[in-house]
């Protein structure tokens, strides 16, 4: 599917095609998750990269809530990026590893737990393409 | 099929900036030196597997060719991330062991100039997503991983930073090496943080270089004399096994494992026969990782081995002593082909000052992310 299928008429559009926007509800992740082997991914295709099983991969809602896995501080990045930012690898309940900035906390390795309790946020993205189209993008936040 | 592949000449160009030169004539550099070395001809030699990444498409094999000499032999092209080098290498052992060719080139070849470490923007329609969905910026891509390591032993900023201080120190007594400067561990863990762990100091330089060697079948090089021919008792590569967070987090763990497993076994060694490593230090986080995916160490030994100078010159088990990716330098397509001559050189005995002694075993390791890993594991003749 089309980033520009999946989204409502007027509404912003998804920062990258597994993020989805129901035309009612809220936004939610997807993975993929093979009936066979039952391995966990993102982005559809037609045979499992895990077993090999062609047809066995249907959609997975992901959940909202996970834990931080490893992290990385970046300061230097491309110009016009603001920096610093955190790159933050999270493992979801119930399966699926997505990859996203980690906010609301400050960028500091000691205060940044491995294995702390986050959840994803979505919100509109701060930039917009050539044409001035929004975008809804995700964020990963600490979770008490 | 031939018993025995041996390099029988090998040699690279000093790694830095030549912005004058092209990509061919960096190639063509190294492939005389190691043509020379080995005493033959481009008349002698049935087959070249080049190795380049940035100019993939450029036919940059024959392009050598026509700066050495055009017999019409064929030209294998290959292109597989930092592992690029190595492929080529594993190339041309694999035809001779199948016993198509006696004597063929390897040649591994690039040009970065200044380019920075951070790669490209990323592809795909929409808004950039760098900065947003976090990094895909090789310094942090390797920070996470390093940083599982330390979630999973405690392993710190400094040990990370100690293998910096480690390799620069190295090169400053190898005359082919990009830098040549100690960096204590003070100038590298103050230097400008790229992303957190790794400092500007503890990512890899990227520059321009070349390295050839010359292989052999058994009957060859007895012909052309065993002297200073070195075995290749394992030539292995992989690619990365799925596993969940690979997609987000690529796995330069697994497939190192995988690969080193493959390649003792095919060289009949372990670990503990090595004399000296060079592995891909393309930031010093990943450095510590090796130390256990080639079984140098322990699990979670790897911070205390940095810390008791385990690897460093006239440590238990050297690695890196050519000064390895981080002052060497890393032309990416040459770094596969450079590292194996640093291994040769040493079992030659003839690495001069930075000379491992009575080195007789040496593992070259290389990791492509996407991912490749090749591991080459040489030894002493004579």
């Amino acid at each position: 599917m089309t980033p520009e299928a999946a989204t409502a008429a007027s509404g912003p559009r998804p920062i990258v095609e597994f993020l989805k926007i129901p035309a009612s509800g809220s936004p939610y992740l997807e993975g993929q998750k093979c009936r066979s082997c039952s391995a966990i991914f993102l982005g559809e295709r037609a045979t499992c990269s895990s077993c090999g099983t062609t047809g066995s991969c249907e959609p997975f809602r992901l959940s909202n809530r996970g834990e931080l896995y490893v992290f990385s501080i970046v300061y230097r990045s491309f110009p016009g990026i603001e920096v610093p930012y955190v790159s933050a690898i999270v493992d979801l309940e119930g399966g699926g590893t997505v990859k996203g900035n980690l906010i609301g906390i400050d960028p500091d390795p000691v205060k940044i737990k491995m294995g702390m309790p986050v959840e994803v946020v979505y919100e509109i993205a701060p930039r917009k393409d050539k044409e001035g189209n929004e975008y809804l993008t995700y964020y990963f936040k600490p979770r008490a | 099929m031939s018993d025995n592949v041996y390099i029988v000449g090998t040699d690279m160009i000093r790694f830095g900036r030549f912005p004058d030169k092209s990509v061919p004539e960096l190639g063509a550099e190294a492939a005389q030196l190691a043509l020379k070395d080995a005493g033959v001809k481009i008349q002698d030699v049935e087959a070249l597997y080049c190795g380049n990444l940035m100019q993939a498409s450029g036919m940059v094999g024959q392009r050598i060719l026509q700066e050495i000499g055009q017999t019409g032999i064929p030209v294998t092209n290959s292109a597989n991330a930092c592992a690029t080098g190595a492929t080529a290498l594993r190339g041309a052992w694999m035809s001779i062991k199948a016993g198509v060719y006696d004597l063929v080139l390897v040649v591994g070849v690039e040009q970065l100039g200044k380019m920075g470490l951070l790669g490209g923007p990323g592809g795909g329609g929409g808004i950039p997503k760098e900065g947003l969905l976090g990094s895909g910026l090789m310094p942090a891509v390797f920070a996470e991983a390093g940083m599982e390591h330390a979630r999973k032993y405690g392993t710190t900023f400094e040990q990370f930073a100690k293998v910096s201080v480690k390799n620069h120190q190295h090169s400053t007594r190898n005359p082919k090496s990009m830098y040549r400067n100690e960096t204590p561990l003070d100038v590298v863990m103050g230097a400008e943080m790229i992303a957190y762990p790794n400092t500007k100091l503890m990512c890899s330089v990227n520059v321009d270089g070349a390295a050839a060697a010359v292989l052999a079948s058994e009957k060859k090089a007895r012909e052309l004399g065993m002297k200073r021919a070195v075995k290749i008792s394992a030539s292995i590569l992989t690619s990365d096994p799925f596993t969940q967070r690979d997609l987000v987090m690529p796995d330069v763990n697994t497939c190192t494992r995988q690969a080193a497993a493959k390649a003792y076994e095919m060289a009949g060694i372990g670990p503990d026969d090595l004399d000296l490593v060079e592995l891909h230090d393309c930031f010093a986080t990943a450095e510590i990782l090796h130390y256990e995916n080639l079984g140098l160490c322990g699990e979670g030994e790897a911070g205390r081995m940095i810390d008791e100078g385990e690897t460093a010159h006239g440590g238990r088990i050297p690695v890196n002593v050519s000064g390895g990716l981080l002052s060497k330098g890393h032309p990416l397509g040459a770094t596969g082909v450079a590292n194996v001559y640093e291994i040769a050189t040493h079992l030659r005995g003839e690495a001069g000052d930075r000379q491992v002694a009575g080195a007789k075993v040496g593992l070259a390791h290389v990791i492509g992310l996407g991912s490749a890993c090749g591991i080459h594991i040489l030894e002493k003749t004579s």
